[in-house]
């Protein structure tokens, strides 16, 4: 099976010699549930950036789907549904305008997405809010519009870049059933986070990256074992710890 | 993406920007018109009345093609500077970076918007001027094909300020350094053949008077320069424009990281 996303050797050193990605070599399998985890500044963001177009590589391949990202970068870009760490919508606009505006950006009419997006607002609890503006929506609320948005066009692969930061913890809760779901119905996702029971609970695959570099690639259960069964928590702490030590 | 989605992309931008614009009414449309009614009643009718006519028009005449194109550069420029600036900074240009919608239907986006707005205005300042003078369209292909290439242009540097744009002091340098010196001695309140011949030589370096001249021609049936040196200044400027724009966002530079 073609992996939803496979990177090889990925660098990316910024303005100023900044070294985000040293060579990042991995891949995420169809249907998983993937978790990207590091430190702050590890470069999870700058490997979604790069899938996403949102940074320009240095060097390095990547490809979604078997759509390598310098061949054919719309068609690569077709497959991804991207959540956004910050809230990057226009606080003006309406929560449905910002739901139908993206999907028109994905060339689907308005018609069309409007039942998508009451589906989605429906179904993440927004459908309430629908015609106010977005800043006046709850930090939680924002954090589910950005769902709703990066779903709309119904992308194969959903990246989640730290999506339940400042989410109460029902709030949470409801959003990784969301999540599951939408797992369960084939969607392949991404998931970066802080909160690693969260990482924990909802996936099946991991890697951890720290200063740029992959530390960790391997099933979240072979994890836990290799680790005596400890917490996600205790075993990350160690693995950063000694690499920090390391380097 | 098939011609169709693109067109749907393209449709979405340009509506987000027309109801942008149409919102902030007070800002992005009211300021220019209140402006030429400044310039219209101290220019035109104070000062004008005292001014001989030239080329057989009166001065409120020979001065209203210029203002209206005055007010179509700086609202095309300003449009597409402070939105795709906007954009950048708010990080809500994620959203359509993000999409699979090719760089050039992004350029066109952000260009139509400014054009949108451009072209609004410079309808709004036609019509007010209509209350201080009378005017007749002496060549409306001319008039048109001025006015829309013009603000195709302006759009175009706005967007081209946007992308390196830093902070909002880099929106705001050359619209208040360069557009607006070059705008005043762009031939809107004299005509070029009144300056003394070193300085005719010198404003045929500023490309703003091609503008006014190819727009004043459509209505007035005057100009300065000869118009085909009018059009030819405007499109090779156009097409040096879009190929620094294209360029810029297929290296990414000032749009991603």
């Amino acid at each position: 099976m073609t992996p939803a996303v496979s990177v090889t050797d990925l660098r990316k050193v910024y303005e100023g010699g900044v070294e985000a990605l040293k060579g990042v070599t991995l891949t995420v399998e169809e249907g998983d549930f993937f978790a990207l985890l590091g430190p702050n500044g590890a470069g999870k963001t700058t490997l979604i950036g790069i899938l996403t177009s949102l940074v320009t590589k240095t060097a390095g391949h990547a490809s979604v789907f078997g759509v390598d990202i310098d061949q054919d970068r719309s068609l690569a870009k077709t497959y991804i549904g991207l959540v956004p760490q910050e809230f990057n919508f226009n606080i003006f606009e309406k929560v449905i305008d910002i739901v139908t505006t993206q999907a028109g950006y994905y060339g689907i009419p308005r018609a069309e997405a409007l039942p998508k997006a009451e589906a989605l607002l429906k179904d993440l609890g927004l459908w309430d809010k629908r015609n106010q503006p977005s800043q006046r929506l709850s930090g939680g609320m924002k954090r589910r519009l950005m769902i709703a948005r990066g779903l709309v066009h119904k992308p194969r692969l959903l990246i989640l870049d730290e999506p339940t930061a400042g989410v109460d913890v029902e709030m949470r809760h409801g959003m990784w059933d969301f999540l599951r779901k939408l797992n369960q119905n084939g969607t392949t996702i991404i998931l970066t986070t802080h909160y690693l029971e969260e990482a924990e609970a909802l996936c099946r695959n991991i890697a951890i990256i720290n200063q740029g570099a992959v530390i960790v690639n391997e099933s979240m259960q072979g994890l836990l074992q290799s680790g005596g069964h400890a917490k996600l928590e205790q075993i990350y702490l160690d693995l950063i710890k000694q690499e920090t030590k390391s380097s | 993406m098939t011609l169709q989605k693109i067109w749907i992309a393209y449709y979405t931008m340009l509506r987000n920007e027309m109801v942008r614009i149409v919102r902030i009414w007070s800002q992005t449309l009211l300021p220019p018109v209140i402006t030429s009614s400044l310039y219209f009643i101290v220019f035109g009718a104070f000062i004008g009345s005292q001014i001989t006519p030239i080329s057989g028009f009166s001065y409120m005449q020979f001065i209203v093609p210029g203002l209206i194109m005055m007010s179509v550069i700086t609202s095309s420029y300003s449009n597409t500077v402070s939105t795709f600036y906007f954009a950048k900074w708010t990080r809500t240009l994620d959203e359509i970076l993000v999409s699979p919608m090719p760089n050039w239907v992004v350029v066109v986006g952000f260009v139509s918007g400014g054009v949108m707005r451009g072209l609004l205005v410079g309808a709004l300042v036609l019509g007010v001027s209509l209350f201080f003078t009378h005017l007749a369209i002496f060549n409306v292909g001319i008039l048109v094909a001025a006015i829309v290439l013009t603000s195709v242009l302006f759009s175009l540097g706005g967007l081209i300020n946007g992308v390196f744009a830093k902070g909002f002091d880099g929106i705001s340098i050359v619209p208040t350094f360069v557009l607006t010196p070059l705008t005043y001695l762009g031939g809107i309140f004299y005509s070029v053949e009144a300056l003394p011949p070193f300085w005719q030589q010198v404003s045929l370096f500023n490309p703003i008077i091609y503008m006014v001249n190819a727009f004043r021609y459509g209505f007035l049936g005057i100009t300065d320069i000869p118009l085909w040196q009018c059009f030819a200044v405007l499109l090779i400027l156009l097409i040096v424009f879009v190929f620094v724009l294209l360029w810029l966002f297929r290296r990414g530079i000032g749009v991603k990281n």
